[in-house]
């Protein structure tokens, strides 16, 4: 806290200082425009102040230079907040590549985090300072909207599908969170805290907190085995499914000749709507999930998955484009 | 006062609920929108008192969300969309243009009992079980998880929809068709204009977010599917539909307003309006530039980076217009002969606020800032600048120009100056402390909050009881002054427009002999009925002509 | 406002009465264009998203009952269009009999929707708990063409079928779909229809007095623009509805 009563909250993610100038930016134009207008309201007011009960103004009924003057002076200024605002927005809009991906399930009214070792946290969200971190989120009931004032981010979390945003926290500290979509009942105290840790300290957060029994990749594992995925989806390929082996942000190339990046919500359509997108060479076999899957089992699912990037990828018998291969 | 006028043509309650004047229908819209603006005010009374403390001072968190959601509701299209309009248009477009009436007199009521009947359903809905879903109504949360009275609310408001759609509808053809001899478009009145472009988006916007209430009332009714991402439909659709009238609606709220101010500015300046026709044209133009901009409420929602591209450009374009007129009013006061009289504080205190309302908004839709700011109380800070600030003061001040003309009577002037100074600082008192509020990261609806936001809240609420003063004020000396004010005459400011060439309050039929119109808006130079001397403009003490 | 013989009080002329009139009318036309978009924009966006199952809702429409009532709707708006150009050039006895045709158009219109609508609450077809796509053609009528049920049969199984690319396994939860918006659409019309049926009942109440005059006739004018208004958006419903998967 600067202050007893500060202007602007903590500056702690990249995104903080941008944001911060371009409000300073726009303030000052609006600052001058709007003095400009309220001194000269307030000196015509009173030097043509009317003297006489019975006195006239003068005719003036306009001037095309002036119009001219404040149509484009405006709209130049105009243009160039778009402008930098539109640099800001699409910088938070591309996902950066190699960033630390945690998950975030809003429902009425509280956050589940999950942490890429399976850590869980409720109300609570842990990150390392210096790197860049990209949240998906979901929801499982209405819209919520995730929202940092201190990292100047906000995302709506949409029943349906993911939004994913990204940020680096830069500055080591405990910072409010928010839902900032109206959800219900409990919408105000649908928030938590952001901690941002030193990378040392994150590491060893996270190996020293017991995470293993809530292991969201030993969950998918046995999700995995109980449905029966593992019948198809066999890891040498040679089952009627194509291997899972290292598919994780790989291309697939599907049965139309395109291909497809397999992030998260390609991974999740391919479990709910299993015949969207079909991997070239295979046939539309897949029953879906959906209503079959909490939104957590399908993360657990995606962990899993992610899991197996490493893992060999079978000569045969695997979705991803040749080009692509690894 | 004159001998026979449309107050008195006529007695009995019949002659009132089943009258086809459009003066009369307007002093019925005025007593009903009233009624909701203070249902509406007492709701936001409510919400500033609970915030008080961070843990929220005095309901519970259901009864907090179905204040904001209810002070919504009533206020934005119980108050706010009929105020102008239905008010202060129906009285005076028709005297304005030359008309006895408008087109459609009987369209005309039937547009008020729609109003009361739309109002009815609200009003039910807020007395069995109340309504939480926000103004905005977003599915899955209206449709499927709000347990309150969300559809007599949702019918309420399409039935309310159909009032607007024939207002607007009766305002365009009458300004179409039924203009005085030599009363042509370019000399029409800025507040006919400015009614003009309101109809076209009450016209072309209401009956999509009629729809899209009706389809989302019987997705709750009946179990459907068109907005619950469980059945397959898509939230985001029913934002896109909502937004398309809702955004346009502001427009609605601001245009009409933005027509008083353009005729209180010239009678008070004595001088014609600088720059007629870019104040016309930007009327126009907002209109049509509003309807493209509706998806600067969902950059937040994952839309596609180029649409949300586009929708912030289109955003900033439709800013032009509108600084283009407050350019113009301010440039209007120079080399005026300024009165100081009740109406011209409230239409000065209009382009302060607006302004600040406006220049706000450029925050909104800059992109990057609104990843920021979007839904936290600077929002609610822009708005109600726009709505409150601009919308209200320009409906208060138009009340108290045309009062005499309603009425016939003059209100308290130094009794109403004063009203005019304590809403402007009310105002600003209430609703500055929220921009800062929310760049630190509020976020709206909330009924509780942390403790470091205290200091602003109480300032803000501190701020709402002056404002409250500055609305209670003018209620009580106009309803006084309607029996007790001075006989006002026909033209006391003196005005140019064609309402003040009749009688004050007008006959039934507006003129005893229809006029001819042979002089430019705002011209005082060839009206020696006016009494006014020309030359006399200024006053040696500033005689730099 | 007093009326003199047909010019109501706040008009100095016939002419700018009429003028009034109309352009009023086609305002409100306007305002309807845009009230039944919303509902077909949302029908365009889920037709995209599920496209098999909205073709395989549309298949189960009478296709026969669908043709019927669209030349039946056309054929009153000809009706329509005959009354106002009879009120046009005076003849007044015409005047009634083409309101009293279309009026018995418009009824007829209406008695067949019932019979559609019939037709869908007896075959499961009106959405919620008991809604089931596959109801129809398990469980024909005997008035059923054996060989339509056959047909449906067949493309409710390819629809769910693994072997079929655009395979849907929510066929039934997104035919629901379908079939909300096929209730709202022309419920909404049919609602239209019967306000038109009244202003019909009452145009041919005031022909019936013989008021309308080659001078005066703007009520039919504008009442026919209505109708054909409404003609109109149900020649937009019928493909959207009943044809968009026939050709298969």
């Amino acid at each position: 806290m600067q202050s007893q009563l500060p202007l602007y909250p903590p500056e702690a993610s990249n995104f903080a200082p941008h944001v911060d100038s371009l409000m300073v930016f726009i303030t000052t134009i609006s600052f001058l425009f709007a003095s400009a207008i309220t001194v000269a309201i307030v000196y015509f007011f009173f030097k043509f102040h009317r003297q006489q009960p019975n006195a006239v103004g003068v005719p003036i009924y306009g001037d095309m230079r002036l119009e001219y003057a404040w149509i484009i002076v405006p709209l130049i200024l105009a243009l160039g907040m778009f402008s930098w605002g539109a640099v800001v927005y699409v910088d938070y809009r591309h996902n950066p590549p190699d960033t630390l991906d945690i998950y975030l399930i809003g429902k009425q009214w509280m956050w589940k985090v999950q942490q890429p070792n399976g850590l869980k946290e409720i109300n609570e969200l842990h990150v390392p300072v210096g790197r860049n971190v990209r949240l998906t989120l979901a929801s499982e009931d209405v819209i919520h909207d995730f929202f940092v004032p201190a990292f100047r981010v906000k995302m709506d979390v949409v029943p349906g599908h993911y939004n994913t945003m990204w940020f680096r926290p830069t500055k080591p500290g405990r910072y409010h969170f928010f839902c900032s979509q109206y959800c219900g009942t409990n919408h105000a105290i649908m928030g938590g805290w952001v901690t941002v840790m030193e990378p040392t300290d994150y590491a060893a957060w996270l190996s020293g907190s017991s995470g293993a029994e809530a292991n969201p990749v030993a969950a998918g594992e046995k999700l995995f085995v109980e449905r029966a995925c593992v019948t198809c989806h066999v890891a040498n390929g040679t089952g009627r499914a194509p291997s899972l082996n290292g598919v994780y942000g790989a291309q697939v190339l599907l049965a139309d000749g395109t291909t497809v990046a397999a992030d998260d919500a390609y991974i999740r359509e391919s479990i709910l709507e299993p015949n969207a997108k079909i991997v070239a060479g295979y046939q539309p076999l897949m029953p879906t999930f959906q209503g079959q899957l909490t939104e957590e089992q399908i993360l657990a699912l995606i962990a899993y998955i992610r899991s197996l990037e490493s893992q060999p990828v079978p000569e045969k018998g695997a979705g991803i484009a040749p080009s692509a291969r690894k | 006062m004159p001998r026979d006028h449309y107050l008195n043509a006529s007695y009995g309650i019949r002659s009132w609920l089943l009258t086809t004047d459009h003066k009369r229908i307007a002093l019925l819209y005025l007593i009903s929108v009233t009624f909701f603006f203070f249902i509406g005010g007492i709701f936001a009374t409510m919400i500033r008192i609970h915030l008080l403390t961070p843990a929220g001072a005095l309901v519970t968190p259901e009864t907090y969300n179905k204040l904001f959601t209810m002070h919504g509701v009533a206020m934005i299209f119980f108050f706010l969309i009929p105020s102008i309009p239905a008010v202060l248009g129906n009285f005076l477009i028709p005297p304005m243009i030359g008309a006895k009436d408008l087109a459609f007199p009987k369209i005309n009521l039937l547009s008020w009992y729609i109003y009361i009947i739309g109002g009815c359903f609200v009003l039910y809905s807020f007395s069995t079980g109340g309504l939480d879903t926000g103004w905005t109504f977003y599915t899955p949360l209206s449709s499927i998880y709000s347990n309150s009275a969300v559809t007599p609310a949702v019918l309420g408001i399409f039935i309310n929809g159909f009032s607007s759609i024939l207002t607007g509808l009766n305002f365009i053809v009458t300004i179409h068709t039924m203009r005085a001899p030599g009363m042509t478009w370019f000399r029409l009145p800025l507040f006919a204009w400015a009614h003009y472009a309101t109809s076209l988006v009450m016209i072309l916007g209401t009956p999509v977010v009629a729809i899209t209430l009706l389809l989302a009332g019987l997705e709750r009714m009946f179990h459907l599917g068109f907005f619950n991402p469980a059945m397959g439909g898509d939230p985001i659709l029913f934002q896109h539909l909502f937004w398309f009238y809702s955004h346009p609606a502001v427009y609605i709220m601001i245009l009409p307003s933005m027509g008083v101010v353009s005729e209180i500015i010239p009678t008070f300046a004595r001088k014609p309006i600088f720059g007629y026709h870019f104040i016309a044209a930007s009327s126009i133009a907002i209109a049509v530039i509003g309807f493209l901009v509706w998806a600067h409420h969902m950059f937040v929602t994952g839309e596609s980076t180029y649409a949300a591209l586009a929708f912030s450009f289109l955003s900033y374009l439709v800013a032009i217009p509108s600084a283009v007129k407050v350019f113009n009013w301010t440039a209007s006061l120079y080399k005026g002969s300024i009165s100081w009289d009740a109406p011209m504080l409230y239409a000065l205190g209009f382009i302060g606020l607006f302004t600040i309302g406006g220049l706000t908004g450029l925050f909104l839709a800059c992109l990057g800032l609104d990843i920021h700011i979007h839904d936290t109380y600077f929002v609610i800070a822009h708005f109600h600048y726009i709505m409150v600030g601009g919308a209200v003061m320009g409906y208060v001040g138009g009340l108290h120009y045309w009062w005499p003309k309603i009425t016939g009577k003059l209100y308290p002037e130094a009794l109403s100056r004063f009203a005019a100074i304590v809403l402007f600082i009310g105002f600003n008192l209430t609703f500055f402390p929220q921009f800062i509020l929310g760049y630190l990261g509020m976020p709206r609806r909330y009924h509780s909050y942390p403790p470091e936001f205290q200091v602003l809240n109480v300032l803000s609420t501190a701020g709402a009881s002056v404002l409250a003063l500055g609305y209670l004020l003018p209620m009580a000396y106009l309803t006084w002054s309607m029996r007790y004010g001075k006989v006002a005459g026909p033209n006391p400011w003196p005005a140019t427009g064609l309402e003040w060439k009749t009688d004050s309050p007008p006959p039934a039929e507006n003129f005893h002999v229809t006029p001819v119109v042979d002089w430019e808006p705002y011209d005082y130079r060839n009206r020696p009925d006016l009494g006014l001397v020309a030359g006399a403009s200024l006053t040696p003490a500033h005689g730099d002509d | 406002m007093h009326r003199t013989g047909e010019l109501y009080g706040q008009f100095q002329t016939l002419e700018q009465q009429k003028e009034s009139a109309t352009l009023g009318m086609w305002i409100f036309l306007v305002t309807e264009v845009l009230f039944f978009g919303g509902m077909f924009l949302t029908y365009t966006i889920n037709r995209h998203e599920y496209f098999t199952a909205f073709g395989v809702g549309s298949n189960t429409l009478d296709i026969k009952l669908g043709t019927i009532n669209t030349a039946v709707l056309i054929l009153s708006s000809l009706t329509m269009a005959m009354a106002v150009w009879s009120a046009q050039v005076g003849k007044k006895a015409l005047v009634t009999g083409f309101l009293i045709a279309t009026l018995a158009l418009g009824s007829v219109f209406l008695g067949i929707k019932v019979v559609e609508y019939k037709q869908k609450f007896d075959h499961h077809l009106v959405p919620g708990r008991n809604f089931d796509v596959w109801y129809h053609s398990e469980h024909p009528l005997p008035s059923d063409d054996p060989k339509e049920i056959a047909a449906e049969r067949e493309e409710l199984e390819k629809a769910t079928s693994s072997q079929n690319p655009k395979y849907d396994p929510d066929v039934n939860s997104h035919a629901q779909l379908y079939f909300s918006l096929y209730f709202a659409m022309t419920g909404l019309h049919a609602l239209h229809m019967i306000v038109g049926a009244g202003l019909l009942i009452w145009l041919i109440k005031v022909s019936l007095s013989a008021r309308f005059t080659p001078q005066y006739n703007n009520p039919v004018e504008i009442v026919g623009l209505y109708w054909h208004f409404v003609d109109i958006v149900w020649i937009y419903l019928f493909p959207l509805l009943y044809l968009i998967d026939r050709h298969r």
